[in-house]
């Protein structure tokens, strides 16, 4: 179902010949819903999507507001986090284990895979959740339900500011200078919300109906961790797996990020170009699942 | 000009579950567990509604074959007894579940209010929510902006504006989330009857609310269960019964007919208890009748008559009864409930039990009520609280008769009591009416 065609009026302008504009009386646009059942798989309706933005704009900060809410630090765990996980791999991987770093210091190196893999499986776990912790919206009420997952994923995006200014800082401790590829951070920054949206979509979708992934999802986006080089570098890979290896699009991510910030090795492209198609094919993929799965999600929850 | 709302053989279809298999042996019982999972699978993939043929043995169909056209500026009421698909059509038409089969067309803006508040968060506060509960509904964030100060008026909480809601009292929560669907503009209203809960204040404000937006000439598709509601706000009403439309017509002919289904459906009531039932009742009335004073069973009995409400009950299944309570509530077809007693409340007990299986009975000398339809709930419980209800089970008239002896009933429009009076006249001069007066500070 929701077919909403918006039918267009002709819009009358007469404001020449009679001096004022009838526009004001005429229905902003006459609304046709149609509701009937939908087999097919159906697209996206982004016009229907962008008539509900501001719902998306209060959603994301919803979910950020209540994140942080009646705790004494609040937005300071968007620094908490990241910064412990960097001190424990700094010393389990980098001292103990003596894993290479690509020549940067180890505590960089982690803190720069960390900032985007923290944005990655936050938004991952938020994503999978959100229709499930929104039942009683959604058998309540109708709006676009992509929105769920699109705004619980663009929501995590200031902790990942937040993380980009303490990455900073610990450069620039270290006195390291970015490099020229830091201008293709967009690049990296849309594949991944890409792939996370896409990933969140297609687990939400699921979720709502087997409880089961919410159970999964905290090993498998710790599966995940060491499926992407956050620990370790990519040149550790044997050379014939690594285009496989990049399937995963935040190899190319997190490998692109660090070339283009800590100068550790040239931007990689050969990763990119496996992984963007590889990032916008999962985003595709999970949109359809959804909007297939969607029509089930107030029967089922 | 198409009518506003087309309604096409909608239909819609949900599984039900089947009965569990218990097993018997150790051996079915391992084998079980260890099956579960796909077991479980199964039935989670079942929850899907729409890969099926549509006869198999657990599919229900919550609203089968409903047509039906709604003009412009018309206020309709959806009515029909618990399970019989009101909630589902509605939530088809407000596009919170896709139909199985049929199509509806709907021309212009809906808003749909299911409940209110929906998106409300405890931790947000009361601004922050108005703007979240506002752009769920549909409006957008300018619209609010200009309605803001209009919405705080009428919710009465500025004061609190800027604190969690979740510090506020539930009636300033409901009084918020009101004020927010009050500020809608939609051309179509769907409304369902969860507004008309709360205080009697607040739903006089909800019905005073939902009759301006009627009389602005807007669509209100209204379901419920108040007759009274009904009867007042809508110019049409739709009956609905085990998912199909079973009359249509004028407000207050749809009433009369949903009434007239009960007194029929009360009459071979035995059968369909179970949709008389709230959800967490323990089945142990086994049956009820209305008798007069002479111990006959009726269902129309003369103003100002004796009544007695006998009902039976066995609780097979169930711990047996300490010391039974039997409730009973009195309600107007329209006007709504008109009163209720049980045990409890007049000091009457009955001797220790346990009490597995018997009859109680109410007698009541003389019903005080006005000629019309009423219905009667059943209440059944004990010492450790409510176990079973019948709501509106019963059925019975009262017909007017000249309980006066003056040649003419009462009137039946004013109120539901049935009153008796002494009257006195005297003649007196003016300046004796002082006198007395005096006399009698």
């Amino acid at each position: 179902m929701n077919v909403s065609e918006q039918v267009s009026e002709p819009v009358i302008n007469v404001s020449r010949i009679c001096g004022e504009t009838i526009e004001a009386a005429l229905p902003p646009g006459a609304h046709v819903t149609v509701i009937e059942p939908h087999s097919a798989w159906r697209l996206v309706d982004w016009k229907e999507l962008y008539e509900y933005r501001d719902l998306f704009r209060f959603l994301v900060w919803r979910e950020i507001k209540v994140r942080y809410a009646q705790s004494a630090i609040g937005i300071g765990w968007a620094f908490i986090q990241p910064v412990c996980s960097m001190i424990i791999f700094t010393v389990v991987f980098g001292n103990l284990a003596k894993v290479p770093s690509d020549g940067a210091p180890y505590g960089v190196f982690s803190l720069s895979a960390l900032v985007l893999w923290t944005y990655f499986s936050n938004a991952l776990t938020d994503g999978a959740n959100c229709l499930v912790s929104n039942v009683n919206m959604i058998s309540k009420i109708y709006f676009p339900r992509l929105l769920m997952p699109m705004s619980a994923v663009a929501a995590r995006l200031i902790d990942f500011c937040i993380g980009l200014v303490l990455l900073g800082c610990l450069m620039a401790w270290y006195r390291i200078v970015p490099t020229r590829g830091t201008l293709l951070l967009p690049l990296f920054v849309g594949l991944m919300v890409l792939t996370a949206s896409g990933l969140s979509m297609w687990l939400t979708a699921l979720a709502i109906q087997y409880r089961d992934v919410r159970h999964a999802m905290n090993f498998v986006v710790q599966i995940l961790m060491y499926a992407a080089p956050v620990v370790y570098p990519a040149s550790l890979i044997p050379e014939q797996y690594r285009l496989l290896y990049a399937l995963n699009p935040m190899v190319g991510v997190i490998e692109g990020f660090r070339a283009a910030l800590l100068g550790t090795r040239a931007i990689p492209w050969d990763f990119l170009a496996v992984g963007a198609p590889s990032a916008l094919a999962i985003a595709y993929l999970g949109m359809l699942y959804f909007r297939r799965r969607e029509r089930l999600f107030a029967d089922v929850a | 000009m198409p009518s506003i709302i087309t309604v096409e053989k909608l239909s819609k279809a949900y599984r039900i579950g089947l009965k569990e298999q218990v097993s018997d042996t150790l051996m079915s019982a391992v084998t079980s567990w260890i099956k579960s999972p796909f077991k479980n699978f199964q039935t989670l993939r079942r929850l899907n509604t729409f890969n099926h043929n549509g006869d198999a043995e657990d599919v229900i169909w919550a609203v089968k074959d409903v047509s039906f056209e709604i003009e412009e500026g018309e206020v309709v009421g959806i009515i029909g007894r618990n399970g019989a698909g009101k909630s589902t059509l509605l939530k088809i038409l407000s596009r919170i579940t896709e139909p199985t089969g049929g199509r509806a067309v709907i021309r212009g803006r809906v808003s749909s209010l299911l409940e209110v508040g929906t998106g409300f968060h405890p931790d947000l506060t009361g601004r922050e929510n108005v703007y979240m509960n506002g752009t769920i509904l549909g409006m957008t964030k300018r619209e609010i902006d200009r309605k803001f100060d209009e919405i705080v008026d009428f919710s009465g909480v500025e004061r609190f504006l800027d604190t969690p809601i979740k510090r506020y009292s539930s009636g300033m929560q409901v009084r918020l989330a009101f004020a927010v669907a009050a500020h809608l503009e939609p051309e179509i209203l769907i409304v369902d009857e969860v507004l008309a809960v709360g205080d009697a204040e607040f739903q006089k404000k909800c019905l005073g609310k939902m009759q301006d937006v009627a009389r602005g000439g807007r669509t209100v598709l209204f379901v419920s269960h108040n007759m009274a509601a009904v009867g007042n706000l809508c110019s049409r009403g739709i009956v609905l019964s085990n998912g199909a439309v079973s009359f249509e017509g004028n407000a207050e002919s749809a009433v009369e007919n949903y009434t007239r289904s009960t007194i029929d459906m009360a009459q071979n009531a035995e059968k369909q208890q179970d949709q008389f039932r709230e959800k967490w009742c323990k089945p142990m009335i086994r049956w009820a009748h209305i008798k007069d004073g002479g111990g006959v069973i009726r269902s129309s009995l003369p103003l100002g008559s004796a009544l007695s409400v006998e009902m039976a009950f066995d609780t097979t299944g169930f711990s047996p009864l300490k010391s039974p309570v039997m409730g009973v509530t009195f309600n107007h077809e329209i006007k709504g409930a008109v009163g209720v007693i049980n045990t409890k409340m007049c000091g009457a007990t009955f001797k220790d039990g346990p009490y597995t299986s018997g009859i109680l009975r109410c007698h009541i000398d003389k019903l005080p009520l006005l000629q019309g339809f009423y219905t009667v709930d059943l209440w059944l419980g004990d010492s450790t609280g409510n176990h079973d209800v019948l709501m509106s089970y019963l059925v019975f008239e009262i017909v007017a008769t000249d309980y006066y002896n003056s040649g003419q009933p009462p009137f039946r429009d004013f109120g539901c009591a049935l009153l008796d009076a002494s009257w006195e006249c005297e003649a007196m001069p003016l300046d004796a009416l002082d006198v007395v007066r005096s006399v009698q500070v």
